[in-house]
Formats: C-alpha cells, sequence, structure tokens
C-alpha cells in the first residue's frame, strides 16, 4: 500500500521536475546560458495564471493560458533584456561573458521576485485545478489534478523530443547545440534559433509553472528553491543533456518522496543534495554528460 | 541641536496646530510616535500596520491623548529579523519612537526584545506566540521590563485549543484520538509541549506527532502519515504555512478534520487565497468577525473592513487593541518617558476587542503576557462556512453548528 503511494506520488513529482529542468538544460545545451531567473519565471507564470483566474475571473483553463503567456513574454525578456546584451557586448571580455550572464539572470530573477512580493504578497498562491475530484489508483486515493499533472508533463515532454528530432526547426536547434560555428557557415541565422530555444523554454517553464501552482502551489519564496532543484537536477543529469535531465528528474522526485514517506518530511531534500554532492566527486559531468 | 530640534518641533507643531485648527481637534504639544514593525506583505502580518493606523485615527479624531496626536510610523520588516532590528534601530535612533508595536513572528521579536531593553524603548507585540518572551522578562526583569507580550503565550493557546477541543470534539462528537501536526518554528515548541500535555487529560489519545518543515510545499507525504494513523482529528499548530496544507487537504480529500491554530485562517483574504479551500477548517482566535467578544469587537472588525476590504487576521485585533492601552498608558504616565510608560502599561486593564487586557506581573513565570483566563481573554474557536468565517465556541458566542465538506468522515 505505501509502496504503490509512493510510487504514485513519486511519479507526479518527478515528471514536473522533469518539464521544469527540460526547458533549462535545453537552453544550455544550445546557447551555453544557465538561466538562473528560471524560478522566478516560473512563480510568475503560476502567479500570473492565479490572479487571473481569481482576481480577473476569466476562468481556469484562460488562467492557465494566461499564466503560460507570461511566461513566454517573461522568457523574451530575460533574452533581448539581459542575455543578448551581454552576449552582444565589446566591453566584456568573451571569457567572462558566461560569469556576466549568471550573474545578470540573477539579479534578473531576484527583480522579477521582489516585484511579484510586492504586487502580489509572499503569500502561498495556489491555482484552481483543471480537474478536481480523486480517484483510487490500487487503493490509494489520488487526486486527479496530480493524474492530470502526470499526463500533461509526459505529453509535453513527448512533442518536445518530436519537435527536436523530426522538424526542421528542431534539427537545426540541434545541429546549433552541436556546432553553432557549422550551423552560421550552413546559412542558418543563430540568433534565430536562439529565438526559438528562448520560446520554447518559455513555454515549457510555463506549464511547468502553472501546473505547479495547482498541483502544490507557489510563492515568490519559491523563486530560489525552484532554480536550485533545476539547476541540481541538470548538473546531476549531466549539463545540457536532456535525456539526462529527465533520468536525473525522477531519480531526485522518487528519492525525496522516498525520504518524506520513510524518514521525515524534514529531510525531504537532503539526500538528493547528498547524491549531487557524490556524483561531483565521481563523475563530474552528470549522468549523461558529454565532456 | 536640542534647541534647533525643540525650536523646529514647536514650529512643525504650531503650523500643524494653525492647520488643523480650522477642521480637526488642534493638537498644541509633540505627537506622541508609535512604530509599526510588522510583515507587511504576509496574511497574517498584513493587518497589523492597518489596524494600528485605525486605531490612530480614532484617538486622533477624538482628540488625541491629553490633546496630543498620535503619530503611526510604519516599516515593512519583509518577515524577516535583520529587517526588523535594523527598522527597531531606526524607529528609536532617527524617528525618535516613544513605543513599537512589532510582528506576529516569535523569531522577529525574540531578535527585537535585547533592542527594546538596550534602546530603552517600550514594545510590544500582537502577535507573537513564543513563551521564551516573557520568560526573558520574567528571567531578567531590570534588563527586559521593556518588552510586552500582547498576545497569548503558546502554552495559553494550547489551553485555549484543549478547553474548545473538549466541548466541541470529545463531549458534542466524542472523538478520541488526534494526531498533532505542526510546523517547526520557534513558536510551536512550547505549543506542543502544552497539546501533548493537554490533549490526553481532556479524553483525546496522541497517536502521533509530525512536525515538518515551515519550507514544505509538498504536504502529500504528510497527510498519507497523518491518515494511516487513523486519528479522529488532526490537531495543527501552523503560521508560516496556510495556504499550501488547507489547499492539499481539500484536494487530496483527506476525510480528517483539522482543527487548532491556524494564523493565516484568521484572515479573511485566506478564503481567496485557497480557492474557498479553507471550508470546514477550525482554527483558534481572540476575536472574529461578527463576534461580539466586547462591545467593542464587531464596531472595529466593520471599520476595518470598511476601510482597507477585508476583515482583520488575529494580529489586527491585539495591534488595534495596543494602540489605544499605549495612549491609555500614556494618559494615565502623564509622560512618554519609558520607564514611567512601562509602570503605567504594567497596571493596564483595558477592555478591548479581544476581551480585557492585563499583565501578568513581576513575579510570574509569563511576566508582561496578557492573562488567559475567564473574564479576561479566553480565546474562542471559528470555522470557515460557506466561504465566511463563524464562531463555533464557547456557546456564548457561537453563531452556528460545525459544519464539514463532504471529503470529511466523521469517525462517530
Amino acid at each position: 500500500m505505501r509502496a504503490f503511494q509512493i510510487l504514485i506520488d513519486g511519479f507526479a513529482i518527478s515528471a514536473l521536475y522533469a518539464l521544469g529542468a527540460t526547458g533549462f538544460t535545453l537552453i544550455f545545451g544550445v546557447s551555453g546560458v544557465l538561466n538562473l531567473s528560471h524560478g522566478a519565471i516560473m512563480v510568475a507564470a503560476a502567479v500570473a495564471a492565479w490572479a487571473a483566474a481569481s482576481i480577473l475571473g476569466v476562468g481556469t483553463y484562460a488562467g492557465a493560458l494566461i499564466g503560460v503567456g507570461v511566461a513566454l513574454l517573461m522568457a523574451f525578456a530575460t533574452y533581448f533584456a539581459v542575455v543578448k546584451p551581454i552576449q552582444d557586448s565589446r566591453r566584456i571580455p568573451n571569457e567572462e561573458k558566461e560569469i556576466f550572464v549568471l550573474t545578470g539572470t540573477l539579479l534578473w530573477g531576484i527583480m522579477i521576485q521582489e516585484l511579484i512580493a510586492y504586487f502580489f504578497t509572499n503569500n502561498a498562491k495556489t491555482v484552481l485545478p483543471i480537474v478536481e475530484g480523486v480517484v483510487e489508483i490500487l487503493g490509494v486515493r489520488t487526486p486527479q489534478n496530480e493524474i492530470f499533472t502526470a499526463i500533461v508533463c509526459c505529453l509535453v515532454i513527448a512533442l518536445l523530443w518530436l519537435l527536436v528530432n523530426r522538424t526542421r526547426t528542431g534539427k537545426a536547434v540541434l545541429a546549433a547545440s552541436m556546432n553553432p560555428r557549422g550551423v552560421t557557415l550552413l546559412g542558418l541565422e543563430l540568433t534565430n534559433i536562439y529565438v526559438v530555444v528562448w520560446a520554447i523554454y518559455g513555454i515549457l517553464a510555463g506549464i511547468a509553472g502553472v501546473l505547479l501552482g495547482m498541483f502544490l502551489g507557489v510563492s515568490s519564496y519559491s523563486v530560489g528553491p525552484l532554480t536550485a532543484s533545476a539547476f541540481s537536477i541538470v548538473v546531476l543529469g549531466g549539463l545540457g543533456s536532456v535525456s539526462g535531465s529527465l533520468i536525473a528528474a525522477f531519480v531526485v522526485g522518487y528519492l525525496e518522496t522516498l525520504t518524506a514517506y520513510l524518514v521525515s518530511p524534514a529531510y525531504r531534500t537532503i539526500p538528493a543534495l547528498l547524491l549531487l554532492v557524490f556524483v561531483m566527486y565521481i563523475r563530474p559531468q552528470g549522468l549523461l554528460g558529454r565532456r | 541641536m536640542n534647541k534647533a530640534l525643540s525650536l523646529r518641533s514647536a514650529f512643525g507643531a504650531a503650523a500643524t496646530g494653525a492647520l488643523l485648527a480650522a477642521s480637526s481637534p488642534a493638537f498644541a504639544a509633540d505627537p506622541i510616535k508609535i512604530g509599526v514593525i510588522a510583515e507587511a506583505q504576509a496574511i497574517a502580518g498584513a493587518s497589523i500596520p492597518q489596524a494600528a493606523q485605525l486605531a490612530a485615527d480614532e484617538i486622533n479624531a477624538a482628540g488625541g491623548v491629553d490633546s496630543r496626536k498620535i503619530e503611526i510610523i510604519g516599516y515593512d520588516n519583509h518577515s524577516s529579523s535583520a529587517d526588523s532590528v535594523r527598522a527597531f534601530q531606526r524607529a528609536v535612533n532617527e524617528d525618535k519612537v516613544n513605543v513599537v508595536i512589532a510582528s506576529y513572528i516569535s523569531e522577529v521579536v525574540l531578535a527585537l526584545e535585547p533592542w527594546a531593553s538596550r534602546l530603552k524603548t517600550p514594545f510590544v507585540t500582537p502577535g507573537a506566540a513564543s513563551n521564551e518572551i516573557s520568560k526573558s522578562v520574567h528571567a531578567d526583569y531590570e534588563k527586559n521590563k521593556y518588552t510586552f507580550h500582547g498576545y497569548l503565550t503558546s502554552a495559553a493557546l494550547a489551553l485555549s485549543v484543549c478547553d474548545g477541543a473538549k466541548d466541541l470534539l470529545v463531549d458534542k462528537m466524542h472523538m478520541k484520538t488526534a494526531v498533532i501536526m505542526s510546523e517547526d518554528a520557534a513558536w510551536t515548541k512550547p505549543l506542543d509541549v502544552g497539546y501533548e500535555e493537554c490533549l490526553p487529560k481532556i479524553g483525546l489519545k496522541v497517536l502521533d506527532h509530525i512536525r515538518f518543515s515551515p519550507d514544505t510545499t509538498d504536504f502529500t507525504p504528510i497527510f498519507n502519515k497523518i491518515e494511516g494513523a487513523k486519528p479522529d482529528v488532526i490537531i495543527t499548530g501552523i503560521s508560516h504555512v496556510g495556504v499550501q496544507p488547507t489547499v492539499q487537504w481539500k484536494n487530496q480529500q483527506v476525510p480528517i478534520p483539522m482543527f487548532g491554530i491556524s494564523s493565516q485562517a484568521t484572515n479573511e483574504t485566506f478564503g481567496k487565497d485557497t480557492n474557498q479551500a479553507a471550508e470546514g477548517v477550525l482554527y483558534q482566535g481572540v476575536s472574529g468577525p461578527g463576534v461580539a467578544v466586547t462591545p467593542k469587537s464587531v464596531p472595529f472588525a466593520e471599520n476595518f473592513k470598511k476601510k482597507f476590504g477585508n476583515y482583520p487576521s488575529y494580529a489586527g485585533y491585539t495591534a488595534y487593541d495596543e494602540v489605544y492601552y499605549i495612549a491609555d498608558a500614556v494618559k494615565r504616565a502623564g509622560s512618554t518617558d519609558a520607564d514611567k510608560l512601562v509602570d503605567a502599561l504594567e497596571k493596564t486593564d483595558w477592555e478591548g476587542t479581544i476581551g480585557r487586557v492585563q499583565f501578568y506581573g513581576k513575579d510570574d513565570p509569563f511576566t508582561h503576557s496578557i492573562k488567559y483566563g475567564k473574564g479576561l481573554i479566553t480565546g474562542l474557536m471559528l470555522q470557515w462556512q460557506d466561504g465566511k468565517q463563524s464562531a463555533v465556541w464557547p456557546k456564548d458566542v457561537a453563531k452556528v453548528e460545525l459544519k464539514f465538506p463532504s471529503f470529511i468522515k466523521l469517525s462517530n
């Protein structure tokens, strides 16, 4: 009984982690950017969905769409207002650009977080779920919302796989991640590819944020922990490797759920962080890292 | 410097007096300055500065204190102890406040207590609960006498919950077992000790005790663990968290009622914040909408709602009362001198919105904490019903019977 419970709860949370981390790792894989405003964009999506549905009263579906739309806008804002100016700058030496992007996105994230706290308070917000009620699965009373979350996450990840591997745009993205210079020699504009990648990222982060808001709820305090969890999942899986991140998301999700059930909910995140340290020692490139 | 300052303030006061003479009461002397340091962005804390301002406006409209105006100076502490300490220093050293009202978080209040002693400034908290606040006053009275605990201690809160549970859960609904679920924070340590002691006495066997980190976002394992123990009721001790456990309790349809301290549930905005998942939640309060604890309670709650759009959290009631009894103490002391004010505050006997406020004396272990008991402050139990907060205990203020959402399976 308890085993089934862990299996079901762990799956939903892992799928959500996977979706959140996929966009994060994709951006790094293709453009070498570690976007530390990731958590802020997810929270902004959830808060926008909440505000649209609960304050403006536009309904659950429209609220969710608005949430994803806000994340898309924020992703573009992050790219055009923060990342691109740093990458294009001639005054910042090339070898320092990475650290500038890290600092820039971190500060950008803090700005978004403070704005959310200022306008919407730092209280937790929960987005009204699209499906309500519970069903019994293998004797475990499971909220339908939890099943919905898991299904949407898996579907979106599958769509992403199709997009990357089966479409022309996707192949260009893949090529850019392998050899950016080669792609430009083929006559493709690198900036266009980056815009596509940031758009995909925005949509993924938006969906993950809105689902998180429905499943567990978010507050402006969640910004740091969300960025940190995406970061550790991606590092564990191997920076830039999408499949590595997927595996790592499930490892972390199940490890947390097991700890919460079998040890104590208070120590939930500790074993996953210890595992991260351990992996860094024996395999610094992560589980499926390339280098 | 002093001369310049007094000249300037005299000029300021004269100018203010001239300006106000036409429409409102004329204030001759310096204002009485009250610094209000609070969690303006949190559900429970947001009501503190609002209620304090409301009280000051009322007192000023009635002529102030000995024709001195009450001035509220607000500071948002972002729920941080460090920010609160900086605000306290600024309030005393730069803004020259006479008294400070601060915070509903015990960690913050415990960080401010030594500063009240160092800067010799009377300080009252409207919402923190840790026993340590007033125990420190008892342990070193001469040093810490500037701190007043204007809300019930955790020990008294546990008693209040147990008193309510005995009538509502044990006698009426024949419940026999409970699981305690509390966040890991300074205020819940003595609360849990109190719960463990008083629950068995009223006939509720404690089957398990779950303490969780206030950072917890996923409450599924916690509720599943509680359900596994098959208790009749979950006794809560939550304040930093509130929205997430309540929403998840509803979404997961946990069939066990929640009863106890749930600070966020005391604010009317909680209904919207949880998309009405609060339905059926039972929480302890010192007052509530439509509950005539004293003749002052209902008018205050209504005026507050008229001005700010929602009914106040528990800390709104206490903050409102505090401004009034501070004004009363200034009047009795005839001065804003810190030591004289402390003496006057100790003699407080004020009927406020939460009951009759008196402080325990020097010899009591909870020196400077408000007295708990019949005829003073007893607290009440309220329940979220049909999107509203309704009193269900004690009998003399109860408006409605207990009512639970359909997913709650009462074992008796």
